[in-house]
């Protein structure tokens, strides 16, 4: 089953996104992306301080058979990035929602996090996807 | 083992290298000039080099020793003939540079394969110097680009593919400077022209496709996509790839493509030799005359047989290798056209069909499902397990590899990407029925096996060199090349 | 009917099973009106025996003249057990390895490949190869423009010594993604690049720099002071070599104060015959840290779930058939049978056999250049040291010297007038170990009378 934590904001894309305050955000591939790529081999992550846009691709993530562009879900500045997952890029498919994360940002687009999905949306996207 | 561990350093092997001092002779350059560290190539005797490839060889599976139904790729018998007689001296020895009066017997043969290519094709004109598919989606791209340049048309950005396309088409329109899109298949396999109508317009250059398709069937309404993208201002590019379904019975031409690629080692019998080398001759219709790569073979009055160069083709897009492509592979296409000859164009695309369709009604009996069950096959047809995988936990790759351990070479696997868990099965016409009856016993074999007994079909193959092989490692601990200890 | 063994009531059996009655209707699904009747064009069938007499034929009309022609083709001893070994039908008529378990033969082989041609070049790391050496060098800027993150631009700076069909395919390749090439000159008494142009290009950002050694005239460049000046510009370096000499020459990976970054070109003097151009091959090496960036396929070491050694295709991710319009190259298939014969052919000459063969090589051309360059009407352009190559300037017409050699079946070489008309009456000679000091005696009377 796929595991889907009831407190985080996801996108289209099946990233996830964790609201850490004041502004600040960490994103990260769902637990059904990481399953759909298979194991992980390569992240390549944005710079800190990189100015990232809502919609554009800033990571990329690959296992054997795929490699998949990461989308940012908001517009913002990258303050931090997991150098722990492309030390090892097996975090993304064990912990994807812990140990597994991508990058932070400092957002203040809320017009793109309104725009956000919310569980219920992500759990209806996922069944509609499985058909 | 590794050739580098028979070395023996200090071994002298030279009597195929001259008796000479290097020391002596290299001294008179600079210094700074020279190689310092030491050169790790094997120190091996000629006798263990010939053995260690030739064990190495036998651990390759190819057409001269199995059955290779590899959708895509068109793995027919490569007749020797072609290999003995493009390897007579004159054709090796020839210098690219050599002028004229000594390139005559070489020229009038690629000068007629360039006829003949053209007739098949029905296209005006063929440059032979693409080096394989993916160099003939580069020319014939940049064609398309040229034609929209030279008329000022500069707005066309956008090139578009169907989302059943090799994976090629997009990188190349990528690397012409243009952007994709994807049109989607409707459900019956050919291209959904509602999606096609609603992408064309002002900004688009042109649409890249393959008939029949990679899903193994023929577009049907070719001629009306060929009159859509016209008159929205595209050219229609031809992917060569399927074009044994359909030698001599149909042309690219015909059909309204305006550029078309051909890979001479899938239609036209050249080797592929483990991944190379191929040759992707390019057509054009009347319009991108003027921009085929150079150079190209003319013939003059006097039966003179030339190189036709920037000289002859001003707006040519150039050149695209260092001298004329892959010469030694156009001999070999040459011979095998020369064999076949006339009659023997149409009959391969009679008997790649027959053997695809043949097939896919076996395996339709045995109880596998078919993508597209409702289509006739072109030369190849694409099978899916999605039901296995759910029912018995045997995916397309197991039933691959399993298939290897019963002597037969895995069809094509997860492609075309839109059919889940599918085999694309390409038997070419050079197969008998019975090497077909065999390769359905052993699909009914393991249809069976996965039933009953999905663990063993999950750890194939068990009879090759090596077991199953752990990709992921091997991308992640990178070990591309031998370190002495 | 050639190749195709079905027996009529096989045909019958296998129709019945599709269940339709003739051949024909395997197309009922092509509109009628595209069918076509005829292919008049294609001539009727001839028979192995007919055609192995005309090819003889056409293959015995070009004849055998002696070539002192090389320009990037180079003529060179390729001992026997080369072609053998590479033309066995398990190489030959194998596909790209995809299936590793079924393809293990030609998987190790590339490794070993990839390993020989790293050490050639002192690299890191090598593909399984690409076309040849023109279009490699173009893959090469484009690989430098998305390797190179310091630089914003996508100006790339190529010696005016590099093969000028080399840089004419660069720009063909190149064009449509809008990179400008600009041309680095060269010293008219050295032949080589010249350091001081590099001066008022210091101003401008540029992601690489592009140099052939030995280059097109057969000269040495300065490699290591146009190692350092492109890195120091954070530019990338991009060496064209000619691999076979590298077993003599200082390899791109020691350039320098850090090695190039990129190094390619064509194998065809490590095993492959002149074939009038092609099947050639493309080599790429480059460093560690690029490797992600490299075009073509690559093949990695690992182990079975037994823990014994086996070879995959890896890092696919960069390629084509995953990444689609995103991958590093649109190329698939490569120049694969080459590559296994250069491997045997490298194999077999081992590390001392080949700096034999460039050392010879060497030697010869300074023969010719000795005994040429006393002649009444021929300079000696270049000063620089060299290999395989030099320039002669002659004072009658160079077709007219040509058409002279041509009588007597001989290939002089490269007329330079169109690529570099400054030289005036230049032609470029090439001698390499095959050449005997007959040869190079010939060679040398022939002109004297051409000159007469």
């Amino acid at each position: 089953m796929t595991m889907i934590p009831d407190d985080l904001r996801y996108t289209k894309d099946h990233e996830w996104v964790r609201e850490e305050g004041d502004g600040e955000y960490t994103v990260g591939i769902t637990d059904h992306a990481q399953s759909a790529l298979g194991d992980l081999v390569f992240v390549e992550l944005p710079e800190v301080g990189a100015e990232v846009e809502a919609g554009v691709a800033c990571c990329v993530v690959e296992s054997v058979k795929a490699a998949s562009d990461v989308y940012s879900p908001l517009s913002g500045e990258v303050t931090e990035i997991n150098d722990a997952l492309v030390e090892s890029p097996e975090l993304g498919n064990s912990d994807p929602y812990t140990e597994g994360w991508l990058f932070r940002l400092r957002s203040d687009d809320t017009e793109a996090l309104d725009a956000l999905l919310d569980f219920d949306e992500y759990v209806d996207l996922l069944a509609a996807e499985e058909d | 083992m590794l050739i580098f561990n028979y070395s023996k350093a200090g071994r002298k092997t030279g009597s195929q290298s001259p008796n000479v001092s290097a020391d002596t002779l290299l001294k008179s350059l600079p210094a700074n000039s020279l190689r310092k560290s030491k050169l790790l190539l094997p120190e091996v005797s000629e006798l263990e080099v010939v053995r260690h490839y030739t064990s190495l060889s036998k651990k390759n599976f190819s057409i001269d020793t199995h059955f290779y139904p590899l959708g895509s790729c068109t793995m027919k018998y490569n007749p020797r003939i072609c290999n003995e007689l493009a390897m007579l001296p004159g054709f090796l020895n020839h210098h690219p540079y050599a002028p004229l009066q000594f390139s005559q017997g070489l020229l009038q043969s690629l000068y007629e394969l360039q006829e003949m290519l053209k007739e098949v094709s029905g296209m005006q004109g063929i440059s032979l110097t693409p080096m394989a598919g993916a160099q003939g989606e580069f020319a014939g791209v940049a064609m398309i680009q040229a034609y929209h340049a030279a008329r000022g048309d500069t707005q066309r950005k956008v090139i578009l593919v169907p989302d059943a396309a090799h994976g090629t088409n997009p990188a190349t329109a990528m690397m012409c400077g243009y952007q994709v899109k994807e049109i989607p298949t409707a459900e019956d396999g050919d291209v959904d022209i509602q999606a096609l109508q609603a992408a064309l317009g002002p900004d688009i250059a042109g649409i890249m496709l393959t008939n029949p398709s990679t899903l193994g069937v023929f577009e049907r309404h070719i001629h009306e996509i060929a009159d859509l993208v016209h008159q929205a201002g595209g050219l229609l590019y031809y992917d060569g790839a399927n074009m044994n379904a359909i030698l001599g019975k149909v042309r690219p031409g015909d059909m309204g493509f305006d550029v078309i690629h051909m890979n001479l080692h899938k239609t036209f019998s050249t080797p592929h030799g483990g991944g190379g080398p191929g040759a992707g001759a390019v057509g054009v219709g009347e319009r991108l005359l003027p921009y085929l790569p150079v150079p190209v073979i003319g013939c003059n009055t006097d039966n003179q047989y030339y190189w036709m160069t920037e000289q002859e083709i001003p707006s040519s897009i150039g050149r695209l290798s260092g001298f004329m492509g892959n010469v030694g592979v156009l001999i070999r296409a040459y011979i095998y056209m020369r064999l076949l000859g006339r009659a023997g164009m149409p009959r391969i695309a009679e008997f790649a069909s027959l053997n695809a369709n043949y097939l896919q009604a076996k395996l339709k009996q045995l109880g596998f499902d078919m993508a597209y069950p409702k289509r006739r096959a072109g030369h190849e047809f694409v099978l899916t397990l999605k039901r296995q995988a759910k029912t018995c936990g045997v995916n397309a790759m197991a039933f691959a590899k399993r298939l290897l351990d019963k002597g037969f070479h895995a069809p094509t696997t997860y492609f075309p990407l839109l059919v889940p868990e599918c085999l694309l099965i390409e038997p070419t016409e050079t197969e008998s029925k019975g090497e077909l009856d065999r390769f359905l016993e052993a699909m009914a074999e393991i249809l069976h096996e996965a039933e009953t007994n999905a663990e063993l079909v999950l750890g194939a193959p068990y009879s090759m060199p090596v077991q199953r092989l752990d990709d992921v490692r091997a991308a992640k601990e990178l070990d591309l090349v031998w370190k002495a200890d | 009917m050639p190749y195709i063994p079905h027996t009529e009531e096989e045909i019958s059996s296998m129709l019945s099973a599709i269940g339709i009655k003739q051949l024909d209707q395997l197309f009922d699904e092509i509109p009628k009106k595209l069918r076509i009747k005829t292919i008049d064009a294609i001539p009727e069938a001839v028979s192995e025996m007919a055609l192995r007499r005309t090819m003889q034929v056409r293959a015995n009309q070009d004849g055998s003249p002696l070539c002192f022609i090389g320009a990037g083709a180079y003529e060179h001893h390729i001992p026997s057990a080369v072609w053998q070994i590479a033309s066995r039908g398990e190489f030959y008529s194998a596909y790209t390895p995809y299936q590793a378990e079924a393809s293990q033969g030609t998987l190790q082989l590339i490794y070993e490949y990839q390993t020989m041609m790293a050490g050639l070049m002192a690299m890191d790391i090598s593909n399984a190869s690409l076309y040849d050496g023109a279009s490699a060098l173009a893959e090469a800027v484009l690989m430098a423009i998305r390797a190179n993150r310091k630089c914003k631009t996508r100006r790339v700076l190529v010696a005016g010594t590099v093969n000028p069909v080399y840089r004419a395919c660069i720009n063909a390749i190149v064009k449509n993604q809008q990179i400008e090439l600009i041309e680095l000159p060269y010293c008219t008494e050295a032949g080589n690049s010249l350091a001081g142009s590099l001066k008022q290009h210091e101003s401008q950002e540029f992601a690489a720099l592009v140099i052939q050694q030995p280059n097109f005239f057969g000269c040495l460049e300065n490699v290591d002071e146009l190692t350092d000046w492109a890195h120091q510009q954070n530019a990338l370096m991009i060496a064209a070599v000619n691999p076979l000499l590298m077993a003599a020459l200082k390899p791109p990976g020691e350039w320098g104060q850090n090695g190039a970054d990129i190094a390619c070109g064509d194998g065809q003097p490590l095993g492959a015959p002149l074939s009038c151009g092609g099947p050639y091959y493309g080599f790429m090496c480059c460093k560690n840290e690029i490797v992600r960036q490299m075009p073509g396929r690559i093949v990695g070491r690992t182990q079975d779930i037994n823990g014994h050694e086996g070879f995959v295709l890896t890092l696919q991710a960069r390629e084509q058939h995953i990444r689609r319009s995103k991958a590093t190259s649109n190329i698939c298939t490569n120049q694969g049978l080459v590559v296994t014969a250069s491997a045997i052919y490298m194999a077999i000459m081992g590390p001392e056999g080949l700096r034999r063969i460039a050392a010879q090589c060497y030697a010869n051309r300074n023969a010719l250049i000795q005994a040429v360059g006393s002649l009444k009407g021929v300079e000696v352009v270049f000063t620089s040291p060299g290999f395989h190559e030099c320039v002669l300037r002659l004072n009658k017409p160079v077709e007219d010297v040509m058409a002279v050699f041509y009588a007597q079946g001989i290939l002089p070489g490269y007329n330079l007038k169109k690529d570099y008309p400054e030289l005036g009456e230049a032609l470029l000679v090439c001698v390499t170990e095959t050449k005997t000091d007959d040869d190079i005696e010939l060679y040398k009377n022939t002109l004297q009378q051409a000159l007469a």
